[in-house]
Formats: structure tokens, sequence, C-alpha cells
């Protein structure tokens, strides 16, 4: 049975790909084929492709369109009224005036928070997904099953008291590191990276072991046998083995930080010491709603990572999101 | 952005890299180095304790530090009054009933859509671009799909040119525009709309992939039995992918029931739009009913527990059957 099963990460028969090979198929199948496609579902799939794309569309096309020509007339309307500048990116990324959105800044938190946030959960993932595994141990089922069963808790449940937590243990030592260098603000990166952390790992550690576990144990008894040790093993045979898994995961985890609000909105502080680019634009939604020159600009700003990430890597990315369609 | 603050930030970022990293090496290091007395279990120490120390902290512990909350009134004794305010004020109401809207409509429409895509698209030519079309919302921030549908619901009053689309298709077909995110009870449908808009292309993906599992033998053989395209639709398409199909709806229903960038960036609850996960953050992060909003995160939790057990179980009979 090869249909989908996204709580799996279907590495193996090129499950969840979008490009599914069909162009040199011939004979029977090519004769079905014809059958299939009939032209009202053409049509109709016509349709729904340009419904879909039309809304982005609007939002990228107005992006390059002078303010007032974005609040006088519809972006649909631009070849009545031409009109183009770069000023709005300018506007939002780089302009230093406090009444623009300064975004610059909150693109570089974007980016600090993200990779951080997609290593360190990926490593302590792998090394507990290897020890569930490769390592025999009383209980270990149990143990296994918990931490499979943490991943229906919803982020709402841990919110209020983590955020309790790290205001007691977390908020001194973040002082400490601005006394001793006052260059990082004691609002720092530190909250929400290990907030992301903890809220990755019970999914990265049942994605990571169902790949770990299916290493043929011939593979791993050499090892060994040669005298390897639990490290060596896991250096040297396991993490090189799971590339493809520990590469989705990565893929998946990365965009899930990026596109990330409601970890930022409790977590971060809110200002430009730390908040992310969602959380600026949400922001920006809410104090200035009209300004579409900035906001459409804005907007595609945030967008342009997930867009490069999904053109690029599209196999990863989606055997990635299927994978974690269930997190948060 | 000044220089500085962005020296300190890429400080920040190397520090922290480099301390994971000689935490991670020391953990290693005393894995290789364990005393030969008991090695096995200070090895498997080493390798469990960091992600279990972690999820115990800030998962197992704030769990269940959130249930005691909801059971608690604001002078720490035992009640039940966040869960009566739940159930009795008007506005709390509305926000069960708006999610359960949402979980009715965002699942069946998305898989529908989802669906009926996949079949039109199927080795059509140029399939790939047909599917990243659709696909490419599942990509994007949430707060980026609550922008770009903002603009499409933007309102302008009467007389002056309509700036965002769907007005401006009202005011082409001679209606008057609509303050469309402030008029209840469309607006909660509208922001229906920007959630079916992403998990289509979720469920197209799997849905697709699961329809050319279908062996090609029994879509010819149902062919030659002299079928119509509906029949063999019915007959062979649905009962070939009905594990996708159930694992699509419930995925997509648990999705939905955590819903709250879209709210949160669109009317902020605002307007009777306000959903169980948007409300939570609102009473305990902004209006400091930490009672509240544990009773809301219980509610959440225990609505979601069941679709994810049956998720849990199709999935693992489907590895049996595999």
């Amino acid at each position: 049975m090869s249909s989908v099963a996204p709580a799996d990460l279907p590495i193996k028969d090129g499950e969840g790909e979008i490009e599914v090979a069909v162009e040199g198929q011939t004979g029977k199948t090519g004769r079905v084929k014809r059958r299939l496609t009939s032209r009202g579902a053409t049509i109709a799939a016509l349709v729904i492709a340009v419904l879909w794309t039309i809304p982005t569309f609007g939002i990228f096309v107005s992006s390059f369109r002078p303010a007032e020509l974005i609040q006088d007339t519809g972006w649909w309307t631009v070849f009545q009224n031409p009109g183009f500048t770069f000023d709005n990116y300018a506007d939002v990324l780089l302009s230093p005036s406090q009444s623009s959105p300064q975004l610059g800044s909150y693109f570089v938190n974007s980016l600090a928070i993200a990779i951080p946030a997609t290593i360190f959960p990926l490593v302590f993932a792998s090394m507990a997904a290897y020890a569930f595994a490769w390592v025999k141990f009383k209980g270990a089922n149990t143990l296994f099953i918990l931490v499979f069963a943490l991943q229906i808790v919803p982020l709402q449940m841990a919110l209020v008291p983590l955020l309790q937590t790290f205001s007691v243990v977390l908020r001194p030592g973040q002082e400490w590191i601005h006394d001793i260098i006052p260059i990082i603000p004691v609002q720092n990166y530190l909250p929400i990276w290990i907030a992301h952390t903890i809220f990755a790992l019970p999914l990265a550690i049942f994605l990571l072991h169902n790949f770990i576990s299916e290493i043929p144990t011939d593979v791993i008894e050499a090892a060994r046998v040669d005298g390897a040790s639990h490290s060596q093993i896991f250096f040297r045979i396991v993490l090189p083995l799971a590339v493809p898994a520990l590469a989705s995961f990565a893929i998946f985890q990365f965009l899930w930080v990026w596109n990330d609000l409601l970890v930022a909105l409790i977590f971060s502080g809110g200002t430009q010491d730390a908040a992310p680019l969602t959380q600026r634009l949400a922001e920006l939604v809410g104090s200035r709603g009209q300004e579409w020159h900035r906001l459409t600009a804005g907007a595609f700003v945030s967008l342009v990572v997930p867009l490069i990430v999904f053109f690029a890597l599209q196999r990863y990315f989606v055997r990635g999101l299927l994978a974690g369609s269930t997190k948060g | 952005m000044t220089t500085a603050d962005l020296l300190g930030k890429i400080l920040q970022v190397a520090i922290g890299l480099a301390v994971f990293a000689a935490i991670v090496g020391l953990l290693i290091f005393f894995i290789d180095r364990a005393p030969k007395k008991g090695r096995d279990y200070w090895q498997l120490v080493g390798f469990l304790a960091p992600a279990l120390i972690l999820l115990a902290v800030g998962l197992i512990y704030p769990a269940v530090r959130t249930t005691s909350l909801a059971f608690l009134d604001k002078s720490g004794n035992f009640s039940l009054e966040n869960f009566v305010w739940t159930f009795t004020q008007p506005a709390a109401i509305r926000t069960l009933i708006n999610t359960v809207i949402w979980v009715l409509l965002v699942p069946t429409i998305s898989t529908v859509l989802g669906l009926a895509y996949a079949i039109f698209i199927d080795k059509s030519r140029g399939e790939r671009y047909f599917k990243a079309l659709v696909f490419m919302p599942m990509a994007i921030s949430f707060v980026g799909a609550g922008i770009i549908w903002k603009f499409v619901y933007e309102y302008k009053s009467s007389g002056r040119e309509q700036i965002g689309l769907l007005n401006a298709i009202v005011v082409a077909a001679g209606g008057d525009p609509v303050q469309w995110l402030q008029t209840d009870p469309i607006n909660t449908f509208l922001l229906i709309v920007v959630m079916i808009w992403i998990q289509t292309g979720f469920a197209m993906v799997v849905l697709s992939a699961a329809i050319k599992g279908i062996p090609t033998e029994q879509v010819e053989a149902a062919q030659l039995d002299g079928t119509n395209a509906w029949q063999r639709f019915m007959n062979v398409t649905v009962p070939g992918i009905r594990t996708s199909l159930v694992v699509v709806l419930t995925t997509i229903s648990i999705a939905t029931l955590k819903v709250f960038d879209i709210v949160r960036t669109m009317t902020a609850g605002n307007f009777n739009t306000s959903v169980i996960a948007n409300e939570m953050y609102t009473q305990a992060f902004r209006a400091s009913e930490i009672g509240r909003g544990s009773a809301l995160a219980v509610i959440l939790f225990i609505l979601v527990l069941p679709i994810v057990i049956y998720n849990i179980n199709v999935l693992r009979k489907q590895r049996e059957i595999r």
C-alpha cells in the first residue's frame, strides 16, 4: 500500500514528491492518460490554479507600485496606471526613520532565531533517537511512547508556565550576559531558541527514530564487532546514513520557526532586539493597516525566504512538510 | 539597525552555537570516557539526557501546571469558575462556536478541493507546475497569508475606487462595498477562506500521491466494464485512497483547531471572529487572566486529543498492512 503517511518520513519510494515523473510513460498508461484528462477537467484545474495565485500576485505587483497609486487604483489596473518603484522595499528594509518598519533588523532576527533553533533540536533529537533505536535498555519502549505522545500536547498547554520558568531561571542569566558583554541586549535570543528547541523535540525524535531504527542491524553490529564505541557509531555511521531524514526535518523546522508567530509573541519580548519578521508584520497590520505600500513590500520580504526554500528544495520540503503537518 | 546592533546579533548567534557545540562535545567526551562499571547505563544517559530534561522542564511540567492553573481561581483555591466562564459568557461561547465552524468547514472543503484538483491535473501536461501553484501557500507564513488576503478584502468608502479585489468585484456587479472583516458573521467565513487556501495544497499533494498508487489495471478493468468517469471515481478511486483521505481530514482538523496566526493578524479576534487558540493568547497574555487562558488551553487539548488518537491508529494500521 503506497498511499502517503504524513506522520512518517516517506523516504523510500519517493512518496509525497511534487515532481512525480509521468512524462515518459507510454503504451497502455498513455491510453488511460488521454481518457482521464477531459477538457472540462483541465479548464476547472486552470480556474483553481489562477484563483489560488491571484491574491499573492496582487501583493507582488502592488509592492512595486508607488504608495499613492496603491491607495487610489486597483493593482489589476497597473497597465492603465503605470508606475514602478523600489521605494517601498527601500523604505521597509533600510530607512532608519522611526516611522518606517525597519524590517532589516527583524529580518536578521528571523535568521538568528531560525538557524540555531533548527540545529539545536536536530542534534539533541538525533542523539535521543539513536539511543532509543540502538541502545538496549529497560523501559525503552515506555519512554519512547511517552515522548511520542507528547506530540499531541498543543503549544498552548506549555506557554504560561514556561514563560514563568524562564523569567525566574533565564532572566538573571540574560542580565549577567548583558553586564559582561553590553553589546548583547538583556532581551536576547536565548528564551526563544530554547522554546523552539523544546517544542520541536517530540516530532524530531519520532521521525528520526523511524529512520534511524531502519538502518540494517548488520551495519551497526559490524561496527560494534570492530570495537566502535557508541559515539563513534553515532557520528561515523548513523548520522551520515540519516542525512535525508535530517535534511527533511531541518527544512521543515527552519520554515516552521521562520513562519512562527505564537512562540515569538510570547518569548521574544517584541522589540527590535529579538522579535522576528512575522511578529513585526503582524504588529504593523494592527497599527498601520492602511499603509499598503509598506505592508505589501514587508509581506514579500518575509515570503522570499520560504519561497526560495520551496522552489530550490521542493523535494525535501514537501517530505518534511508532510511529515510535520500535525506539529504545533 | 546600527552596526553595533548587527554585531551584537551576530555575536549572540556565534556564542550560542559555540556554547551548544561545547555542551555536545562535553557530553560525547563523557560518553566515551564513561566508567567501566555501568558503562552502558552512563552512555545511555549521555545520549538521552538533553532531550529528556528539556521535555520534562519545557513540556511535561508546563502541561501539568497549566491543567492545575485552569482549576484555580485568582486567590489560588480550587474552582471551576474558569470553565464556567468559558461556557456561559456570550463572547466566550461565540469563540467556541467559531472554532466549531472552522473545524467543520476547513477540513471538508480543503479536502474536496484538493482531491478534485489532484484528479483534474492527474497525468496532465505540466502537472508539477499545477501542483506547485496550489501548494505554494503551504510554504509561506500564516501572517503573510493574512496580509495577502487582507489586501483582497480591503475596503474603501463607496464612490472611491476600490483597491481590494473582492469589493472591486462587488462594485463592478453593481453592489455597495462592504467592510468585510468588520461584518459579522461573514468575516469568520472570510478568515476560513484563508485557511482553506493554505490547506488545499496539502490535501492535494497527499491525495495525488495516493491516486498514483492505485493500480492501473483496476482503472482499466473498470473502463472495460463500461463505467463512466463518476462511477470509476466512486468505486475505484475513493476506496483506493480511503486511508489517505482520513489522514488528510484529521491532519487538517488538528491544524484548524490550533489556528491562531490568521485570526491574530487579520482581526485580532475582534468583531466576533475569535477562536480558542486566539482567545487563549488574549486572555493569558493580554488580559492577564491566566486561569481563563489555561482553561481554554485545556479545552483545546481535549478537542485535539481524540482526533490525534484516531489519526495515529489509522497510520498504525496502515503500516501493518504495508
